[in-house]
């Protein structure tokens, strides 16, 4: 038997029947398997196997919307963590606000993390939109990806409006006293759907369960669901940067 | 290149038939797959990897952040106890500060409401599909419609004193007019020659924008009176 090297072993891993049932493809040393990489995967097939080289550029997209999907994951896993701590009720919910600064182990950091995640998301959502407007990436076959963006901005901006509140402190109950009461000028559904939302009408433990609900629940799975279709008709719509240049493909019709 | 004649959908009456893709070759054309001289490259490893970098980046960047500050937290929510002045999270200040020049169904429904009817139209409005540069081929004819809807708009957030739009909007409108006949002038002007109205639209609104969420996140204090940003603290 020769010297057990780390990468013999690896390759030695690779060959075994488990990892092959598994991943079903040798190691990604050729072209054939680095495509097989993309298209044999549930994650990454929303990929081509093939990318032109140009979107690949850090001009072309800023890696914007890419940002804004890092943010939703870290947000995820952050957000998972930090409701094992959490009690949508008052006035616990502050309570546990200071056992995650004080008792849990890397309390403060979660939330920290979790805060800082979501203005970055905004933000990032807000720049990727200009970045597409100013590309004239909504052109067709795109304009209904627009519309969801447009969609997916506003499901972002409420999911931070609903976690804003979450901490039960000052800041928290007035930003969304002052925020609802606005909803409340809106002509025939004003006071009804702020009454909807608030679950009475003033800011109360009420509102605080049903923003929690839709924090954790209905605005999560609105984004999953609409992020996929995002995501999937940039694919069918010809990747990032759409397809190639009209004229560069018609040259060879005639 | 002319474009090509529309292709003809013909659809039997039975519902129950087993569509067939019928392909013409017409004698004039050569049938060739379309393609493109462009370089592709394999998506494993240069996108993959790229993107693992990039989320790599975002995980160590936000991380840093959350060690070095903290998150906000003040005391405990009292309803008795209205602070002042009571600010929405930092995206919806700019809303806010519109609730200090126009009534609130105005500020708080009309104007969010405006913003996402014109943003879900702008793929579908044919402008923004076949705008050119502004000025180009432009008779007097659309320096005056231009000069028009820029004063109306300054003239209407001008009667509600709304001084933050009012001054982004002339030195936006003013930048515009100033594009005219750039395209052999210097390098700046030529470069804002080549703006389209869409683009000068989009501009104007994402700096009115920043510009009122910027005075709403640093600028108002007791009472939205006007305050320094150094003497107020800013919590996000």
């Amino acid at each position: 038997m020769t010297t057990l090297s780390l990468d013999s072993a690896f390759r030695r891993l690779r060959e075994t029947d488990v990892y092959r049932s598994i991943v079903r493809h040798g190691a990604a040393s050729t072209n054939r398997n680095r495509s097989l990489v993309v298209f044999e995967n549930l994650f990454l097939h929303v990929h081509p196997v093939k990318v032109r080289e140009k979107t690949l550029r850090f001009t072309h997209t800023y890696w914007l919307g890419g940002i804004a999907l890092a943010c939703a994951l870290i947000l995820t896993a952050t957000g998972v963590l930090l409701m094992f701590y959490y009690h949508p009720s008052v006035p616990q919910a502050y309570r546990d606000m200071k056992e995650l600064e004080f008792v849990v182990d890397n309390g403060l950091f979660l939330r920290n993390m979790h805060r800082w995640a979501a203005h970055l998301m905004v933000f990032a959502t807000f720049l990727h939109m200009m970045r597409v407007f100013f590309h004239r990436a909504y052109r067709p076959p795109r304009q209904f990806n627009w519309v969801i963006g447009v969609v997916l901005l506003i499901v972002t901006l409420l999911l931070s409006y609903t976690g804003y509140l979450l901490p039960w402190d000052q800041l928290a109950f007035w930003g969304v006293s002052v925020g609802t009461s606005m909803a409340k000028e809106a002509p025939l559904v004003g006071e009804k759907s702020r009454f909807l939302l608030l679950g009475g009408n003033i800011v109360s433990e009420n509102a605080l369960l049903r923003f929690y609900v839709l924090h954790c629940v209905v605005l999560p799975v609105a984004l999953v669901l609409m992020l996929s279709v995002h995501i999937w008709r940039v694919r069918k719509d010809g990747g990032v940067q759409g397809p190639p240049e009209e004229s560069a493909r018609r040259e060879e019709v005639r | 290149m002319s474009s090509l004649p529309p292709l003809d959908l013909v659809e039997t009456a039975d519902p129950l038939a087993t569509p067939r893709r019928v392909a013409l070759v017409r004698p004039d054309l050569r049938p060739a797959v379309r393609t493109t001289d462009e370089k592709y490259v394999m998506t494993f490893p240069n996108l993959i990897v790229r993107e693992v970098i990039l989320f790599q980046i975002v995980v160590i960047g936000l991380a840093l952040a959350a060690i070095l500050f903290d998150a906000p937290l003040e005391g405990i929510a009292n309803p008795l106890e209205t602070p002042n002045p009571a600010k929405a999270p930092w995206y919806f200040l700019g809303l806010q500060e519109l609730l200090h020049y126009f009534p609130p169904v105005v500020a708080g429904v009309l104007m969010p409401l405006l913003v996402v009817v014109a943003l879900v139209v702008i793929p579908y409005a044919r402008i923004n599909q076949t705008a050119g540069p502004l000025w180009e081929n432009a008779g007097p004819r659309r320096a005056l419609a231009l000069a028009g809807a820029t004063g109306a708009v300054i003239a209407l957030f001008g009667a509600f004193k709304c001084w933050p739009i009012v001054v982004p909007t002339a030195a936006i409108s003013l930048a515009m007019f100033s594009a005219r006949g750039g395209e052999s002038a210097g390098a700046f002007r030529r470069a804002i020659a080549k703006v389209t109205l869409p683009e000068w639209i989009m501009v104007w609104f994402a700096v009115v924008a920043t510009i009122l969420t910027a005075i709403g996140t640093f600028f108002r204090g007791p009472g939205w009176s006007f305050v320094w940003p150094w003497a107020q603290a800013v919590a996000f």
